[in-house]
């Protein structure tokens, strides 16, 4: 705490014994601004121990084949590749399910709906989703996502054949659908952040000004060439940050995957694909992928934090300070999004 | 002539239908989410309170009473099991607690020095630092309770005042979810605090108020309902916080109110039911649906009163 400084104090002294209280409510100021600098500060310091004592703690362990052996038992051999790629594809898809349907409900939302009952319940709804608890839509992922894959492995085990009209049977092919696989939890986590992708999509439309619109009414175009060829385009930069955003939001989320089943056990890489190469050398195996098990990265590091052993504290460091370098550079990608946006479009 | 106008008329129409499909599609996008929460609904009522068929639902076993009042939690199939939330509401609250009792003060603190005292560039600065600390994953707050907060900084603290504390506590899980909803009421209560008109600072300046008289005595009490919202949100939020908790705080259900032993919340629950390998219409695997309802119903009804204070906030102020 620093000590009042006298000098720079007004000397009020017309009022016999204000000196006093006019210096005990001045100090009462400066030890209350520190109070709320330190709260403040805090944050930071926070922050920074945390980054600290989860890299110290994984020196020693994370080294090259971190990142290229797959999990094991062995504290020593464990890796996270399978994680890597589990969460490579979860987030491939759940952004493909959510950046439409995400900006498309925001579109509606802003541009095209007027204000009536449906669309007030839309709007108060959405609001309240994004509150929903993460977990709560994973109980909804187990019961409705995951069901329905089960369902679908049964038809597709081979032995499966339908009549068709009475005409003739169709056999159904053999695939391997598993019930906790890729597309499942891609469907669950959509529906996490597909509150945040509308929100922000909003956000991002609001922000094109009006003028945009009505001159391109003026000229002759339908509504929706207006939003599909002026609005969106303006827009755009806004939304892509803000689904980057929720993106990366979704990569650390592991309450919702870990209620659809006993993901942590799997050590495979979707599909077999275990680097980029084989993405274009194995077409079969990478239609396989989405219907293949997974693991995605926080559920590796959810399942390395709980084993007794203390070797998979290294262990479990090394997976979060990959998990943070991959949050970091999408973070960056965004930010680098947002620069460039800002500095072309200008009005 | 004549022809190329009903051609154009032609073309009129059918760019008519199309805009109308188009926007159909786009309606169908924006009502998934009243399916989204038309199907928890549907998903939560249907295997806790009403089963069709014959499987039998959670609250067709267990009483309702039973479930809200009972001490004992204990998801076991057959006679053995005893189904009483309130060890888990007991620990979820615990957690809760804690969290607001860390973050309402960090979280306060930072929204009035940012919106009171701090030049444009340092808010720059800090408030990214802020947002950085709300993006990291709950995980990883898990590990940093486990691994660091409670053996590096609350054992050897509390070992001097001669306190045991057990490996998993709730001590140190309310402490990361505080940690991670500071973020959250600094934010809103900024954006609260801010919205305080100017006269009512200028006012309190010119009557001689320091600094400190005009936060603390004005814009504070101003804002207060708002700030009330952003406290009940991240409270809600710190309860429906899974990771850090199933990591850090433990999987007994004991209804215990010290924050030194470990105790299971209902969402620690959740995730450690749904690991274990109970077949999907046993009861001890309903029990995830009913603490599900539970968790639900919890978490919106302070959303919803938090909504209804900012509303009302807005309407003084805007």
């Amino acid at each position: 705490m620093s000590i009042p400084n006298t000098a720079a104090m007004p000397t009020v002294s017309f009022i016999s014994g204000a000196d006093g209280r006019i210096r005990r409510r001045l100090l009462m100021s400066r030890v209350f601004a520190w109070t709320c600098r330190f709260a403040t500060y805090s944050a930071l310091a926070v922050l920074i121990v945390l980054l600290v004592a989860i890299v110290y703690s994984s020196v020693g362990r994370l080294s090259p084949d971190f990142v290229t052996n797959t999990n094991s038992t062995n504290p020593v051999k464990a890796g996270m590749l399978a994680g890597l790629w589990g969460s490579f594809w979860l987030i491939l898809f759940t952004s493909l399910f959510s950046v439409p349907v995400g900006v498309g409900s925001a579109v509606y939302l802003e541009e095209i709906a007027k204000e009536n009952f449906l669309v007030r319940i839309i709007k108060v709804n959405l609001a309240n989703l994004a509150g929903v608890p993460s977990i709560v839509y994973g109980i909804l992922g187990y019961t409705v996502f995951r069901t329905s894959a089960a369902t679908l492995s049964i038809w597709f085990d081979g032995n499966h054949a339908f009549g068709v009209l009475g005409l003739f049977r169709v056999r159904l092919a053999k695939l391997p659908i598993y019930e906790d696989n890729i597309l499942v939890g891609a469907l669950t986590l959509t529906l996490v952040i597909l509150p945040t992708v509308i929100a922000a999509s909003q956000e991002a439309l609001r922000s094109v000004p009006s003028s945009i619109r009505v001159a391109s009414l003026a000229l002759g175009a339908t509504r929706w060439q207006t939003i599909w060829r002026q609005v969106i385009p303006a827009a755009l930069p806004g939304i892509s940050t803000g689904v980057i955003l929720s993106t990366s939001r979704a990569i650390g989320e592991a309450a919702p995957l870990i209620m659809l089943g006993a993901l942590s056990y799997t050590t495979m890489c979707p599909g077999n694909i275990d680097s980029p190469v084989k993405l274009l050398t194995r077409p079969t195996q990478v239609l396989h992928a989405p219907l293949d098990q997974f693991t995605a990265m926080p559920i590796e590091i959810y399942d390395w934090s709980k084993q007794p052993k203390p070797e998979f504290t290294e262990v479990a460091a090394s997976g979060i300070v990959v998990l943070l370098v991959v949050l970091l550079a999408i973070n960056s990608l965004a930010m680098i999004v947002r620069h460039y946006a800002s500095r072309r479009l200008k009005w | 002539m004549a022809r190329s106008k009903t051609q154009a008329w032609a073309s009129q129409r059918v760019f008519r239908y199309h805009e109308k499909l188009i926007q159909s599609v786009l309606f169908l996008c924006a009502a998934l989410s009243v399916l989204t929460t038309a199907a928890i609904i549907m998903v939560l009522l249907g295997n806790a309170v009403y089963a069709p068929g014959e499987k039998k639902a959670f609250f067709e076993q267990v009483s309702l009473w039973q479930f809200l009042t009972g001490t004992h939690w204990k998801p076991v199939d057959g006679p053995a099991g005893r189904f009483g939330m309130i060890p888990l509401f007991s620990g979820t609250f615990m957690v809760a607690l804690i969290a607001s009792v860390v973050s309402v003060p960090l979280g306060l603190g930072a929204a009035i020095y940012m919106s009171e005292y701090a030049a444009p560039r340092e808010r720059e600065f800090l408030k990214p630092i802020l947002e950085v600390l709300a993006g990291i994953p709950s995980v990883i707050y898990g590990f940093f309770a486990l691994k660091f907060i409670t053996p590096w900084i609350l054992k050897p603290a509390l070992g001097l005042v001669g306190l045991e504390l057990g490996t998993f506590n709730t001590l140190s899980a309310g402490i990361v979810v505080g940690i991670m909803v500071t973020p959250l009421i600094a934010s809103l209560s900024e954006d609260v605090i801010r919205s305080v008109p100017r006269s009512l600072r200028e006012a309190a300046y010119a009557l001689g108020s320091t600094r400190f008289d005009v936060s603390a005595r004005v814009v504070v009490p101003a804002a207060l309902s708002g700030i009330l919202a952003a406290f009940l949100l991240a409270f809600s939020r710190a309860i429906g916080e899974t990771m850090a908790v199933v990591i850090a705080g433990g999987q007994q259900p004991i209804a215990t109110l010290n924050p030194l032993r470990g105790a299971q919340t209902m969402t620690s629950f959740m995730v450690h039911a749904s690991t274990g390998d109970s077949a999907a219409d046993s009861i001890s695997r309903m029990s995830i649906y009913a603490i599900g309802i539970a968790l639900f119903v919890i978490t919106l009804t302070i959303n919803l009163i938090s909504g209804w204070i900012l509303r009302r906030f807005r309407e003084v102020y805007q």
